[in-house]
């Protein structure tokens, strides 16, 4: 299939990034495919990359992992579709390093493709080169971050780039990139092989396709659920995951991970598409619900969280460097009820400002569950 | 290149491509305060103290890097971009002494930021100020870095700035990033040369000359292990001289 038909049918299809950012990955990929060939480079030096973001260190989130270790020849093929489309002739596959076996099976299929001459430098005697590189991380969530991962491929410290530019012109090594997340991935080969309409027939008109939710916390039945998008909260908590334990309410959901905000039970009813959850105040983030009932004390949730982002926080840029420290610090005092007048406000000027003028999305959203939770009253602080 | 006309707080600006919108400001009289850009190193933006709004932008944005576009429309001083100032300054003087850094503390005052909001935190847990050692390990200046804003200045002094020599880089991630040594070495076992642009580039008194130091503590000077000259701040902290012992150029 010409490279600029896989392109116009991943644009049809409407598919939208999956690490979090549901940026257009069609036109991420017509980005890359433009800069690589605006540079003409000398032949068996690489022309650009296609990585895969296989970092996944969201909280509550698993849904990349049983994707790679349970199907992992459908990930190599979705990169080589991507090399195809945008003429990159290197690939990585960027594994987090808490994921031994993905790393393990991923490895294996890409022995098996290269012996079968799906991978190198004449794939199928088709003139097509690419190979594949695994890279395991080591721990740091920020190296999911696509420009910090750069970083950390090159041999830095895993801190996020500034941006712009962006890696489809400035990606790994300086070249153009596509990065996409594991879930992207995956549906490539479907929307190429069957066409934009046969992935339209799930989801909305606005949010086409499905979704894999990480459905965790208070309910029956939590795991991994493949929703078609637009399925309202309340069917994924209520139906699929069975509800609340017997004599349990539920109190809220927080839907995105530690990145994402919490939805309380008035707004169960929210369609579970981008359009809708952007709509009150959410995001679908990386895919995880989780919910909590009426037995947890959300404030020690929130102490798990702030101190997620403080441990995380890779240092760089003052507003998250500090402000993730003291925001973790407010709340641990907070929820051991000794919270100081003025507590709440100074976490909306922290929250806001982190917010606004983080350098990367870890600080952009390390405060937008606590902002959230106050916002809705499910915690109160002086 | 062909010039760029992009709006600032309502005033249309052309200037060529590439220019920063921090440099665009400036044309028409507008200044954006900074605290980690310096002229004559990489932008990295990281203080974030001098971020703008940009309309159909999420989040704001560093002036002193952003280059300007074509039909940006760009607000420097709005309640948003006070707020995030005000509080990036009250987190600074929250960790750390700032107590030589002029300029950062008269931004504190037009920012009218809250001493107490995020001190004192310390109170009920570990960590109020970064509590930093201060390493007094080479004849010719000393690393107090319970001073230090980490602007990266010295690191980048000591790497690809200026003087290649990679003796100074970061450790440590989130609240405990420091400036550090390869194995927290001493100075005399790294690869440090002396060149003193680390203690020139340095903005709030963490790195100092040691006489300077000692001059300040009262103490008895050493005697100079090395030539006769070498690099001295003079009394403004702005300018570097070469000096003599006795002060002289
Ligand atoms: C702190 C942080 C952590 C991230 N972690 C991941 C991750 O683990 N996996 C992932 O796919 N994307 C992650 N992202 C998003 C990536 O930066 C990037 O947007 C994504 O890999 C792009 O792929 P997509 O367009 O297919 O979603 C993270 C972003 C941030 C700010
Ligand atoms: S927002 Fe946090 S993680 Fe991102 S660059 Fe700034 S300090 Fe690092
Ligand atoms: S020691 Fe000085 S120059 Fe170096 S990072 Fe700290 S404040 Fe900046
Ligand atoms: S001056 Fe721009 S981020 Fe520090």
């Amino acid at each position: 299939m010409p490279r600029e038909q896989i392109i116009a049918d991943l644009k049809a299809a409407g598919l939208v990034g999956r690490g979090g950012a549901a940026f257009p990955t069609g036109v991420k990929w017509e980005g890359a495919a433009k800069e690589i060939q605006a540079r003409a480079v000398p032949a068996g030096e690489a022309t650009g990359y296609i990585i895969c973001n296989a970092d996944e260190s969201e909280t509550g989130t698993f849904k990349d992992r049983i994707l790679m270790e349970r199907d992992p020849h459908r990930l190599i093929e979705a990169m080589i579709i991507a090399a195809h489309a945008v003429a990159a002739n290197r690939g990585i596959i960027y594994v987090r390093g808490e994921y031994p076996l993905a790393f393990t099976r991923l490895s294996d299929a890409v022995e098996d493709a290269r012996a079968n001459q799906l991978l190198g430098i004449n794939i199928l005697n088709s003139g097509l080169e690419f190979d594949i590189e695994m890279r395991a991380g080591a721990g740091a969530y920020v190296c999911g971050e696509e420009t910090a991962l750069m970083e950390s491929i090159e041999g830095r410290r895993g801190e996020p780039r500034v941006k712009p530019p962006f890696p489809t012109t400035h990606g790994l090594f300086g070249k153009p990139t596509v990065i996409n997340n594991v879930e992207t991935l995956a549906n490539v080969p479907g929307i190429v092989m069957n066409g934009p309409r046969w992935y339209r027939q799930w989801g909305t008109e606005r949010s086409p396709g499905t979704r894999l939710v990480c459905l965790s916390g208070s309910v029956r039945k939590p795991g991994l659920y493949e929703i078609s998008m637009g399925l309202p909260l309340r069917s994924l908590i209520f139906n699929l995951g069975g509800g609340m334990a017997r004599g349990r309410t539920l109190q809220a959901a927080l839907v995105g991970g530690a990145a994402g905000a919490f939805l309380t039970p008035q707004q169960m009813d929210v369609p579970m598409d981008f359009q809708s959850l952007t709509a009150v105040g959410a995001t679908f983030g990386s895919g995880a619900v989780m919910v909590f009932d009426d037995s947890v004390a959300l404030w020690s949730v929130m102490r798990g969280i702030t101190k997620f982002f403080a441990h995380e926080s890779c240092g760089k840029c003052f507003p998250c460097q500090l402000g993730t420290q003291r925001q973790m610090e407010i709340v641990a005092r907070a929820a051991s009820g000794q919270g100081r007048s003025g507590d709440h406000d100074a976490l909306i000027a922290l929250g806001q400002t982190m917010r606004d003028a983080s350098l990367c999305g870890l600080g952009q959203t390390a405060a937008s569950a606590l902002l959230s939770a106050l916002d809705k009253k499910l915690v109160q602080a002086p | 290149m062909s010039p760029v006309t992009l709006a600032i707080n309502g005033q249309t600006v052309t200037v060529p491509a590439g220019t920063t919108i921090r440099e665009a400001a400036r044309t028409i009289g507008v200044d954006v305060p900074t605290v980690c850009y310096h002229p004559h190193f990489t932008a990295n933006s990281l203080c974030r103290v001098c971020v703008v709004e940009m309309e159909r932008s999420r989040v704001l944005v560093p002036a002193c890097s952003r280059a300007v576009e074509n039909d940006m429309v760009i607000f420097t001083d709005s309640p948003r971009v006070r707020l995030s100032r005000r509080t990036i300054l009250e987190l600074m003087h929250s960790a750390v002494d700032l107590s030589q850094a002029p300029e950062i503390m008269a931004l504190l005052r037009e920012y009218q930021a809250d001493d107490g909001r995020f001190a004192g935190v310390g109170e009920t847990l570990a960590v109020a100020q970064r509590d930093l050692p201060l390493h007094d390990d080479n004849a010719m200046y000393i690393r107090d870095y319970s001073k230090c804003i980490l602007c990266w200045r010295c690191v980048q002094a000591c790497g690809t700035d200026i003087q290649y020599t990679f003796a100074l880089s970061l450790g440590g991630r989130g609240f405990q990033t420091r400036v550090a040594t390869y194995f927290d070495a001493p100075i005399p076992e790294t690869t440090c040369v002396y060149c003193g642009n680390c203690v020139a580039a340095c903005p709030t008194g963490a790195l100092k000359g040691k006489r300077e130091w000692l001059i300040e503590q009262g103490k008895p000077l050493e005697p100079m292990p090395l030539g006769p000259k070498r690099r001295r701040r003079r009394a403004d902290g702005e300018h570097l001289d070469l000096l003599d012992d006795r002060g002289h150029r």
